[in-house]
Order: structure tokens, then sequence, then C-alpha cells
């Protein structure tokens, strides 16, 4: 039976090799995020293991604060390296300051960054080369005021060694003498972050660290174990300090790293198993019709003696070739996609350490067996129908497959799933104490069943869907070959020219054609169907992006009119880097400035729990305008040292009264002494506070090198040319600040919103790309199957054009009800997810926006026609092969 | 190619009036060299107006083969078939698909009739395809005609074998064509519903002057037409004009031995 089944593929290869597409694509997607995400994680790895190779101790402060990648840990008292050297197995040791961000400034006067890769400063101790992972490429080393930077910057910025080069620290930007240009390692970039590397000194000048270390490291003397020393020098030293060996460091970094690429990896993973599901409707869809066709082949060989396990078999052992080959092809496709992002991530700055691709054997074997499963899956369904072939179909001239013995449960059967796909995302998005893991479970598993469900359903509904759709798709395809008209006469003009002659391209709808299409849509509703649900599943998933977008954006927009009463806001000029305190006040020394205003953020322990901790400085009371439950616009100006405004919601689930005590730790382990001044509702659209807010004053002594997030200024005359104008001179010395009106300001916050979800856009595609190949597939084997109607319509006088508009306008179909189910589930999916985000109580540690539903009318009607020309381009092969068929042959077509 | 040029050969080898058909010296060679083989050789044929023309021979005798030629559905390797007039055998496809809109109707063996249209959704396919409007009292005359005034609605599932060879029937003759082709048409249906479509086909022929050309290997077939042409190694071997069945079944027997 294999030998029956690998002639049966080779016989229908390319029927095979479009249905094959569905698991390349996904299985590319698998292994191409597996080694993207082991060669990140493997460059860290190496590049941690480099910078620590030296160090046998690490002295740093102990912080309450769970680790985070954002947060800078405090510093410790410098007096503390004497005491590491006093210890008696100490050989070397050394302390250093780091900090971010320490910014290049470029000979434009612009901050040189590398998309979002952070900007890093350090302090350099080239004389003890054990602790020093830099190598120096080109001058020397630096002296006091000087600077080296890495390669990258200096060949972005057209620096060499002797230039004079801006730096932006804590404080305004200076001018110092670029001493050498370094690499790290031997690698000459880490993801794109640049690189400002000072003398001790200079450093806790830039840094605003004078007096203090970030970190000691120490070496033993020969003979002494790493561990022996760390615990020698834990012992020496305050328990406000902790004391690790070099080597635990190392893997501390790496699984910090390693865990935020994790994240990045699953919800890759997530999107690949979400193109995969849309593969499984694509096979299970053509596996269907192909062995519908094939009904006598099957008959015929039960009537020559195989059982129904052989069939079974034969249907089962073609379907593991297919998969075996297309999961090969996938996995090779994968390291090719990783490939040609590294390149990307290359070309936009964010050069990977090292080069060389990881490929795990568990990403060869995941990606395999995902592949091969995922098609056995499918592929049982509709071997199992092939197995209730009787032998008679054989000699039975237009016999049809026996209805499955659950055919007549099956709207009652997908409806109730559809129900319970509900009740569980309902659950999912709206029970209370549930881990973050059992909530996406929940909620994947409910879309599951909803998607299939709906599937199921809607075969019953092909007739009305169709119905309504086309005519919409009639209307569609006329108004974009009126858009492509112009191009089409160019076409049929050279053909003419070129003695080729074809009809003169007309726009008008071909009423018939259209019809016998509608018609033939109905006729197959099964496939109708199941092919338009493949298209359903990425359209709902970019309906619901986009609804969460247009919620976002509109609220938030919202908010600021609502909240922000200030003429400009002060922001970092890429949007996110804080910015640091002293652009601020020289904003404030600008003329024409009457009430100005900071919002610090930070992190701190709050109720036992990593959360953020924002703070208001100067006229807040002129510039925010809160809705007080508790207190008025004057306690923003009031707080003092014990005062903290609280959002209601963080009120009501603390059972917070004013006057009431609030517990917060400082990242350096002392606890505030704080109580509750005011209550005030966040407005939707997203809070500029945090859950908690104090005074500036007291942030600033709370907390190690305030930086603020955004400074809002309110100047006489309102948003003037001159007020811009005199601004922007303020804060010249701060290249990585701008001064924005209020409109720009929400411009710029909405252009990030989009940016993020231009990559969940991109990952949908994939989707998408996968149900188009579907609607292909279906396509080309409703083209076989029916060569002998098209034969007859071609001898009765139908034109190879109109051939070509019916298979057209059958796609357009398809493509629309699959666009309608998709958008209609994708906007109700959206509204509960709005619904989830705006009954948000507390949560730690982010300020997620609370937001209104606002659903944008234009993406809507966008994706709609991107799905008519979704249909249009997948009906162009098939409508071609239609109209090609030699009408003899398809006359006598069986 | 030009216009230009066929309406030169038009006019070089044109039809006597009364002939809807006109063939000269059709030759059809299937594959090149060695493995040539001729399904047909220098026939020609006229099949005049009005008049019901059927061709019989065995298997392989070239009977579909021709049929096929004169419909403009195949090409022959040498010679010439006008229809109405016109020149087929150099037309380009969209030239050939107007020409059958207008002049040539078909009628299959195995019916071809979409499933999901009703009958008389069928029978109005051509004019709907060609584009053109439906003459209602045309359509209430033929659909009365073939029988299925009451079957209008009716989609062929729902439909005997002889009901949807009635469809495919009105469907020819909706267009009110040059030439009707029939290929086989009861070779797919039992003796008794056989008849009545061959009296069908007669009254056709005989009401409204519906030129017809048909291919069959059915004796009885073959009777109901005004002139039989025997076909036998792509040759026109004998021709008898209008015959009982008895004479064109010694014929045909005569030729295969």
């Amino acid at each position: 039976m294999i030998k029956v089944a690998l002639r049966g593929l080779l016989g229908r290869k390319l029927r095979s090799a479009l249905s094959a597409m569905a698991i390349v694509l996904g299985v590319a997607m698998i292994s191409g995020t597996y080694v993207l995400t082991d060669t990140i994680n493997g460059s860290f790895n190496s590049l941690y293991k480099e910078i620590y190779k030296g160090t046998d101790a690490y002295v740093a402060a102990r912080t309450p604060l769970k680790a985070n990648q954002n947060a800078q840990s405090p510093s410790i008292p410098e007096s503390l390296l004497a005491q590491v050297r006093a210890v008696k197995d100490v050989r070397v040791a050394d302390g250093g300051v780091t900090s971010f961000p320490v910014s290049i400034i470029g000979k434009n006067g612009k901050v040189i960054a590398n998309g979002g890769a952070p900007n890093l400063g350090f302090s350099v101790n080239p004389k003890i080369s054990v602790f020093n992972s830099l190598t120096l490429v080109s001058g020397s080393w630096p002296s006091p005021n000087q600077v080296v930077i890495d390669q990258g910057s200096a060949k972005k910025g057209g620096f060499k060694a002797g230039d004079m080069i801006g730096i932006l620290g804590a404080g305004p930007e200076q001018k110092m003498r670029l001493s050498g240009i370094v690499k790290f390692g031997t690698s000459n970039g880490i993801l794109g972050s640049t690189l400002a590397g000072f003398d001790l000194e200079t450093a806790q000048k830039v840094f605003d660290k004078v007096g203090k270390f970030d970190f000691i490291q120490a070496a033993a003397k020969p003979g002494v174990s790493p561990a022996k020393l760390a615990q020698e020098l834990q012992a020496a030293l305050p328990a406000s300090v902790t004391v690790k060996t070099g080597q635990a460091e190392a893997a501390k970094q790496t699984s910090d790293t390693s865990a935020s690429i994790s994240i990045i990896r699953d919800f890759l993973l997530a999107f690949a198993a979400i193109a995969l599901f849309v593969g499984i409707f694509v096979i299970v869809n053509s596996l269907s019709i192909t062995i519908a066709q094939r009904m006598r082949e099957f008959a015929t060989l039960r009537t020559l003696g195989a059982s129904r396990a052989q069939v079974l078999g034969s249907i089962v052992g073609e379907s593991l070739i297919v998969g075996v080959i297309a999961s090969v092809i996938g996995l090779l496709l994968g390291f090719g996609l990783a490939r040609f992002l590294m390149w990307v991530f290359g070309r936009a700055g964010l050069e990977l350490p090292a080069n060389a691709m990881v490929i795990l054997p568990r990403t060869i074997w995941v990606s395999l067996i995902v592949g091969v499963v995922v098609t056995l899956i499918a592929s049982v369904r509709p071997a199992l129908r092939a197995t209730r072939v009787p032998p008679i179909a054989a000699v039975r001239e237009g016999a049809t497959l026996p209805p499955s013995r659950f055919h007549r449960f099956r709207t009652v059967g997908s409806l109730i799933l559809v129900a319970l796909g509900f009740l569980a995302l309902l659950d999912g998005l709206f029970a209370k104490g549930l881990t973050t893991k059992q909530i996406l479970f929940t909620i994947g598993a409910g879309a599951l069943f909803i998607f299939i469900g709906v599937a199921l359903v809607s075969a019953r509904f092909v007739k009305p869907l169709s119905r309504f759709v086309s005519p919409i798709g009639v209307v569609a395809v006329v108004a974009l070959s009126v858009l492509v008209w112009p191009i089409s006469i160019l076409i049929w003009a050279i053909k003419h020219a070129a003695g080729n002659a074809t009809e003169f391209p007309s726009v008008a709808p071909d009423k018939i054609m259209n019809k016998l299409a509608l018609r033939n849509a109905i006729r197959g509703r099964e496939r109708t169907a199941s092919t338009a649900a493949a298209l359903m599943i990425g359209l709902a998933l970019v309906t619901l992006v986009s609804v969460f977008a247009s919620s976002l954006t509109t609220s938030f927009k919202g908010a600021v009119d609502s909240i922000f009463t200030g003429d400009y806001a002060v922001t970092a000029a890429n949007g996110f880097t804080p910015i640091p305190v002293s652009a601020a006040k020289a904003a404030a020394k600008a003329p024409g400035v009457e009430a100005i205003a900071s919002v610090r953020v930070g992190e701190a322990l709050v109720y036992k729990k990593t959360a953020q901790v924002s703070a208001v400085d100067g006229n807040a009371s002129q510039l925010f305008k809160l809705t007080w439950v508790q207190g008025s616009q004057q306690t923003l100006d009031t707080l003092g040292s014990t005062g903290v405004l609280v959002s209601d919601s963080f009120a009501k689930s603390h059972h917070l009264k004013l006057h009431s005590p609030v517990g917060i730790v400082t990242p350096d382990g002392r606890p505030l002494s704080l109580e509750v001044a005011g209550i005030y509702k966040p407005p939707t659209g997203g809070s500029p506070l945090a859950d908690v807010t104090i005074s500036a004053k007291r942030f600033d002594s709370a907390f190690q090198n305030p930086l603020n997030e955004f400074t809002l200024i309110k100047m006489k005359g309102g948003q003037t040319a001159a007020n811009t104008k005199a601004l922007g001179r303020s804060l010249a010395k701060f290249p990585n600040a701008k001064a924005q009106t209020k409109q720009q300001f929400v411009d710029a916050y909405i252009s990030v919103i989009n940016q993020a979800l231009t990559i969940l856009y991109v990952l949908l595609a994939f989707s998408l790309v996968i149900s188009f190949f579907g609607i292909i597939n279906t396509l080309v084997l409703t083209v076989f199957e029916r060569t002998r109607e098209l034969g007859m319509l071609r001898a009765i006088g139908t034109t190879r054009r109109q051939a070509r508009r019916m298979i057209r306008h059958e796609a357009v179909i398809t493509a629309l009800i699959g666009g309608a189910l998709g958008i209609v589930l994708g906007m109700v999916f959206g509204a509960l997810l709005v619904e989830r985000i705006k009954n948000l109580s507390f949560s730690a540690p982010d300020r997620l926006p609370y937001i209104n539903f606002v659903l944008a009318g234009y993406p809507l009607v966008f994706f709609a026609v991107a799905a008519v020309i979704v249909g249009i381009i997948a009906a162009i092969f098939p409508a071609r092969r239609a109209a090609k068929l030699n009408i003899l042959e398809a006359l006598q077509y069986e | 190619m030009s216009t230009g040029a066929t309406k030169k050969l038009v006019s070089k080898t044109a039809a006597p009036d009364g002939i809807a058909v006109h063939a000269v010296d059709l030759c059809r060679i299937y594959g090149e060299g060695d493995t040539a083989v001729n399904a047909l050789c220098g026939v020609s044929l006229d099949v005049p107006n009005g008049h019901l023309t059927a061709v019989m021979g065995p298997s392989g005798s070239g009977k579909s083969t021709l049929m096929h030629i004169l419909a403009g559905l195949d090409k022959p390797t040498t010679g010439t078939v006008e229809i109405a007039g016109t020149e087929i055998t150099n037309l380009s496809d969209s030239e050939l698909t107007r020409l059958r809109r207008k002049h040539v109707g078909f009628i299959f063996q195995f019916f071809n009739l979409l499933p999901m249209l009703t009958a008389e959704e069928n029978i109005v396919l051509p004019l709907e395809v060609g584009g053109r409007d439906i003459d209602k009292d045309w359509l209430d005359e033929i659909t009365g005609k073939v029988g299925l005034a009451n079957r209008r609605k009716h989609r062929p599932s729902e439909l005997s074998g002889g009901e949807q060879q009635r469809v495919a029937i009105a469907r020819a003759l909706v267009l009110r064509p040059t030439v009707m082709f029939a290929d086989e048409p009861t070779g797919n249906l039992d003796s008794r519903t056989s008849g009545e479509i061959l009296q069908l086909l007669e009254e056709m022929v005989k009401d409204y002057g519906q030129t017809t050309v048909m291919v069959t290997h059915d004796a009885r077939a073959a009777s109901i037409a005004d002139r039989v042409l025997f076909l036998a190694d792509g040759a026109i071997e004998r021709e008898l004009p209008r015959s009982e069945p008895g004479a064109v079944l010694a014929a045909m027997n005569e030729l295969s031995r």
C-alpha cells in the first residue's frame, strides 16, 4: 500500500505541494524562532562568560526587588573596596560604575542609537586586565575627561580617535576628547548597544555616582576557589551587599536575559501555532476534496481485495510522506528565515555578538515532530471517510461519499463547541485568581473551540452568507478593476500592437458568470466554508489587533486631552528612554514658562511586590487635571515628604482611606513611611501616574539617579512658534530630550503603539499566506472536478475570460465569507479584551491602560477589501488553468 | 493571424446557398512521423439547411473527430470548414467562441447540465453566457415542445435521464443555431427513452427546420436522418438517403466486414 500511496502522491504533485505549503510555513516559523532565539541566547551566554571570566567574586548591593532588566540596581559606597582588598585571599580587586542611558552625540547633534538598543556607559580600568573585557582597536585608553566608544558608534558617527565628542550622562551634554575606539572582547557589538567607557572618576561624575560603585570585582589568590573567596568576602562585608562568584553572576545575567528572550520565543511560537492551526484547515479541506474525487479509485482498490485498514493506511501513508517532506523543507526554510532576520537586525545596527547560528537538536526534532503530527491529525478525518467508500462505487456513475455517522449531530455539536469556546474565553478573561499560564491556556482553548465550531457551523450558512457577500464582491471587483483599468488597457494595447488579439478589457460585471460562481460556492458549501474558515482565523486576529489598537489610541488621546492642561511636553527624542532631571531644570529657564511639572518613575517594593512608583514635582496642580475621590488639585503640590497619592482601584484593593499608611520599600531596602494624601480616579486611556505617587522631593531622596519620564509645560501665550523655539533653545544641551506640542506628544505615543502592532500584523501575515494557499488549492481542485462542466460551458459560447471570471468570483465569495466571519469574530474578541482591560484592578508592575472599546471603521473596510484582493490573486492561477482547458479533452474528462 | 486572410479564404471556397456547414478535404493527423495516425482523411461534405445528417461508423472510424472539427472544437490538419459562410479553421479562440454563441448548438451523450441550475436556467444558459436577451415566447414554445412546461423549476438531479436530455435539447435550440450537433444523444438512455428523444429531434428538424448533425452508432437513431453518412478508417465510405433501421444496420454490417 505504501507503493500505492507514493504513486498517488506523484500523480498529484501540484495538489500535494499546495497543501504541503501550509506545513512548510508553519514549521519554518517554529524552526526559525528556535534558531533565532537560541542564537541570541548563545551570544549573550558567551558574552557574559567573557565579561566575568577573570572575576572570581562579584560584590553588589542587595536589593529586595525582583530582577528587572530596566531597573538599575542600587550603588554601594566606594569605601567597601578597601574592605574587600583587606580580605586575605583577594589577589586583586577593583570597583566600577555603569549607567544607562549614557548617550554618544553624533556630529549632527543627535543621539547615536540603533533601534531600541540601550546606550550603555561604564568605567574602564585597563591597568587591571583580568577584569577588562574591552579590546582597544585604535587610539589609547581614556585619561580623565576622555572617552572610548565602540567601533559601531564610531563608524556611524564618523568619529576617529582624537576627535571631540558629545557625551550625555546624568547632566547636560559635555564635550570630551575621544581617546580611542574599542570592541567588546572579540565581537563588534552587542545587539546594537552603544558603549561609552571612561576612567573611574570621570565615569562617576558623568553618571552622578561620585563616591559610589555599582559593583566590586575580585580575583582570588592561586589555590583559592571562587566559592571560598565569595564566602570570605560575604563574611567580611556588611549585609547590605551580596557576594557571588563570577560564574554565578554570569549565569544570573544570562538567565535574566534568556528569561526575556524566552518570552519573545514563546510569543513567536504562539504565532507559529496559529499558522499551523490554519494549516490544518487547509490540509483537511484539500484532502477531503481529493478523496471525494478519488472515490472510484478507493472503491476499485476495495473490489481488488483491499481492506478498510489498507485504504486508511494508504491515505495516512500519503500524508505521512507529505508531512515529513514538508517538515524537512520547513525546518531548512526556518534556518534561512533566522539567517535572514539576523541579517535584517544587522542592517538595522542590532548586530549579534556572535554570528554563528545555534541549531540545537531540540529545534530539529520539535520542528519535524510538530510538522508530521499536524499533518497526520489533519488526515485522520478525511482518511476515515475514504474507508467508508463501498466497493460498488467503482462501477457506479456519480456516486457520492456516504455521510459520516455523526453528520446529523454536526450543527448542534458545532454550536455547543462555539458556546463552550465562549465560556472558556469569558472564564479566561474574567475569572479571578487565575495564573497567567491558566489565563493564556483557557483563552487559547476557547478561541480554538470557537474557530473550529464556527468553521463547522458556517457550512450550514454558506447559502445566505454567499448571497450576502456576492454583491459586495461584485462591487469591490468592479471598483478594483476600474482602479487598475489604465494598466489593463495599456497591457491590452501592447498585446494588440504585438499582433496578439485579446478582448478589450472591460470592468462591467459578468452577470451570468457571477451567478454561476455563486451557485458553485453554495454547491460546494463544505469546502467553501472550510476554505473561508482558514482565512477567517487570520482575519479575526488581525481585526482583534486593529480593534485593540483603535481603542488604545483613541482612549489615550482622550486621556491626554482630559488630563493634561499644559501646552508642551518634553519627552525623550526616541519616545521611551527617560531623561535627566536637569533637562527639566534647563527648560524651566526658557522665557515664557508659566508652570512646569515633571513625572519621575522608579521601581520599589509596594506591598511586597515589585511595582512602579511615580513622583510629581513643580506646579503639578496647574498641569494635571485629575478626577478626585479624596483630595483636590492642591493635593498634587502638597504631598510633602510623607504624602502619597493613590488610584481608586489601588485604594480599594488595599483598603486604603485618607491618612492610611502605605508600605513602600526602596530598591536599596529602606522602608518609606508614607500616608494617603489623596485618592483619584485614573482616566480611561492611560494614566500618566503609577498607582502610587509621591512628591519628587521624597522620590529624589529615596531613589538613586532619578530620571524624568516627561515634563509638562505651560507657556505664556500657549503654543506659538516663538515658544517652541525658546523651549528648543533651552534644551540644546540635552539632545535626547525634545519639546513637543500636546498634539505631537500624542502622535509620537500613537506611532510607538502602531510600530509595535505592525510586528503583530507581520506575524499574522504568515497565517493569511497559508489560508491564501488554501484558497488556491481548493480552486485548483474545483477546476479539476468541474472539468467537464467547464468544457460544456466553453462549447456553448463561454469565452476564456468568462471562465476566468467565474473562478475569480467564486474565490472572492469564499474570501469575503472568511473576511466577514473573521471581522465579526475579531470585533467580538476585541470588545471582550477591551472590557477585560477596562476592568483591571491594581496591576503591578505595569501600568496597563484603562481603555474604551473604539471601532475604527476604515481598517475593517480595508481588511474586507484585502480579503477581496486575496481572493482575486488566489484565483489567478486556477482561473488560468480553467480558461486554458482544451474543450474537447474537458468534455471527455471523467 | 489576420482577419483579412480569413475573408479571402471564405470568398475562395464560398459555400453554395442553402448549405449550413461546408467542409472541404478534411484531414486530421494525430502524432508525427512513424507514429502518425490518420484519424480523418480527405473528407468533404455539405450539410444542407433544414436537414438532419447522421454520421455513423464503428468506433475509431473518425466520426467523433469529424463532428468536433465541423463544430470548431478541433482543428483539421488540412482542409477547411465553413459555418454559415465563415471559414472557421483559422479563427482565434475568442472568434470561435463568438461564432459558437451565434451559430452552433450542442447536445451531449452525458447531457452536461449544470447541477446547481434549474431546468429553465440551464436552457437559457447559452443566451446568458452570450449576453443576449431571452425571447420569452420562444422559450415557452420550446419548453413546451420538449415537454418540460411543468418541470422548469426542477434541478437536474430531480429529473430522469430522458428529461435531462430534453433540457439539453431545449438548451441547444434556444439559440436557434445555424447548426446543432448531437453527439450520441441516445447513448446514455434506455431504448424507450431513446425513442422519445429521437422523435423529438426529428420534430425539431421538421417543425423548426433545425439543421442538425448527429453522430451515433445506433441504427435506429440514424433512421430518422434525411441522410446517413458512413465513416470507416477516416473516410466517408457510403451515403444513404433516409432509410429504415434495417437498411442502416445492413449498411453498417457491410462496412465492418
